[in-house]
């Protein structure tokens, strides 16, 4: 297990979603469930964000947060699509409103369908993106050679 | 050669322990919710978790407030463990922690902004009575030297437990424990995102977390100082009382929600007139 995977923190959107995923989501941290004890944080900030867990399709209003909360977190991130909306659009595909799936506006990395998605696949995915998350940070450290982080300013090029 | 031997202690082992302390909050926090909670070692995972991650700064000045926050504390703490001057050791901590106001000020987020003012009322709220502690130590004491303090024939708790009860109730603001956790928090249910620390990421979040815990270890220090005497057996006497008080800390945490600011004012300052104005009162008619 690498660092990333022993402590990932949740950011939790709700892009248009009917509420049915967003409660399945916060059902994961009851006692029931419990994914604190994989060391998950369901954080409010892009910033302090590994994993930016998304609900509901996009539409015209949201695309442009879902842009900006993406682009202030920091490398390496992972885009979990929750719920069936959020993977395509769902039933609200032909909508006038609606774009699609997430990955109209974002690049993806793992997709959780179901209506509403079950806790459990919920966490089954949360756990995949862990993985992923190392895996992320291999590459950053494989094209960095010995080099440090890239870093700098929010907003600048670097 | 005593103090040298704390001071690097302190140095050393404070942010292991505060890291520790704050992995047994998280257990301690999880099983009171009927969870089982992560592993004790949590925090110290997240730390080498945010020092690994790209460091994103609103702006250049943010990670060097961060630092001097850091730094302040740091130099706060080994002149308590070193057993110098205690009002000197508590100015200096209130200057650490406007520090960390700038740095929340220093960037747009108007949630940080929010955070920083917040802070600055949880400091009005807890300086009074932080003062009055000193006082009282010096009354029961005779001295603010904390390695003469420590030499006193009885433990000081003894003339000033008003000042104990009145310190372990402002403490809550700063172990950032609910009611008192206006600026921002340790759980994630905060209604303006993660307030002071809302653009603070990776690294500098893990300095502001080590600062914490450093901090952290202080407060408790001074807890111990209540409790200390020329007997060797003071000593695991105050650990003891130090756990039970962090532990109390945590239940309040659990029990409680967070409060308005106008209340957390009035209550600080009420309880501060009623535990340590009747105590100091009591001290000075006594001696």
């Amino acid at each position: 297990m690498g660092k990333l995977s022993k402590s990932p923190w949740l950011l939790h959107y709700d892009a248009s979603s009917c509420n049915g995923c967003d409660i399945e989501v916060l059902d994961c941290l009851t006692p029931r469930y419990d994914v604190e004890r994989f060391g998950v944080i369901n954080t409010g900030d892009p910033f302090q964000a590994d994993i930016l867990l998304i609900t509901g399709g996009v539409n015209s209003q949201t695309a442009p947060v879902v842009k900006q909360l993406y682009s202030q977190m920091p490398e390496p991130k992972v885009v979990l699509a929750v719920g069936i909306c959020a993977c395509t659009g769902g039933v609200f595909k032909e909508c006038y409103n609606i774009r699609g799936g997430i990955d109209t506006v974002i690049p993806v990395d793992i997709y959780v369908p179901g209506c509403a998605a079950r806790p459990e696949a919920i966490i089954d995915g949360v756990v995949k993106a862990v993985k992923l998350l190392d895996e992320k940070k291999e590459k950053i450290r494989a094209q960095k050679g010995r080099e440090e982080q890239p870093g700098g300013t929010y907003g600048s090029e670097k | 050669m005593k103090a040298v031997i704390f001071v690097i202690g302190y140095l050393i082992l404070a942010p292991f322990v505060g890291a520790l302390l704050d992995g047994v909050d998280r257990v301690i926090t999880a099983r009171m919710q009927g969870r089982k909670g992560p592993c004790v070692l949590q925090p110290f995972y997240d730390l080498s978790k945010l020092f690994s991650k790209q460091m994103i700064a609103v702006n250049n000045v943010q990670l060097l407030l961060n630092l001097s926050y850091l730094g302040f504390i740091v130099i706060s703490g080994s002149m308590l463990f070193g057993g110098t001057d205690i009002l000197m050791c508590l100015f200096l901590l209130s200057t650490a922690d406007m520090f960390l106001v700038m740095a929340a000020s220093s960037d747009s987020s108007p949630f940080a902004n929010m955070g920083a003012a917040r802070e600055m009322l949880q400091m009005m709220a807890y300086e009074p009575l932080t003062l009055l502690v000193a006082v009282g130590f010096y009354l029961a004491a005779g001295t603010f030297h904390v390695g003469n303090i420590i030499q006193s024939a009885v433990s000081p708790v003894l003339y000033m437990p008003g000042m104990l009860l009145g310190f372990m109730f402002t403490s809550a603001i700063k172990f950032r424990k609910s009611p008192f956790d206006l600026s921002t928090s340790h759980h994630a249910h905060q209604e303006m995102v993660k307030g002071i620390t809302t653009e603070m990421s990776g690294p500098t979040l893990a300095i502001m977390n080590i600062a914490e815990y450093y901090e952290k270890v202080l407060i408790l220090g001074i807890f111990a100082l209540f409790f200390i005497n020329s007997s060797w057996w003071s000593w695991p006497v105050a650990i003891v009382f130090c756990l039970a008080i962090y532990f109390m800390e945590i239940l309040w945490d659990n029990v409680s929600a967070r409060l308005h600011w106008k209340t957390l004012l009035t209550s600080c300052w009420l309880v501060t007139l009623l535990t340590a104005g009747v105590n100091l009162l009591i001290l000075i008619l006594m001696k």
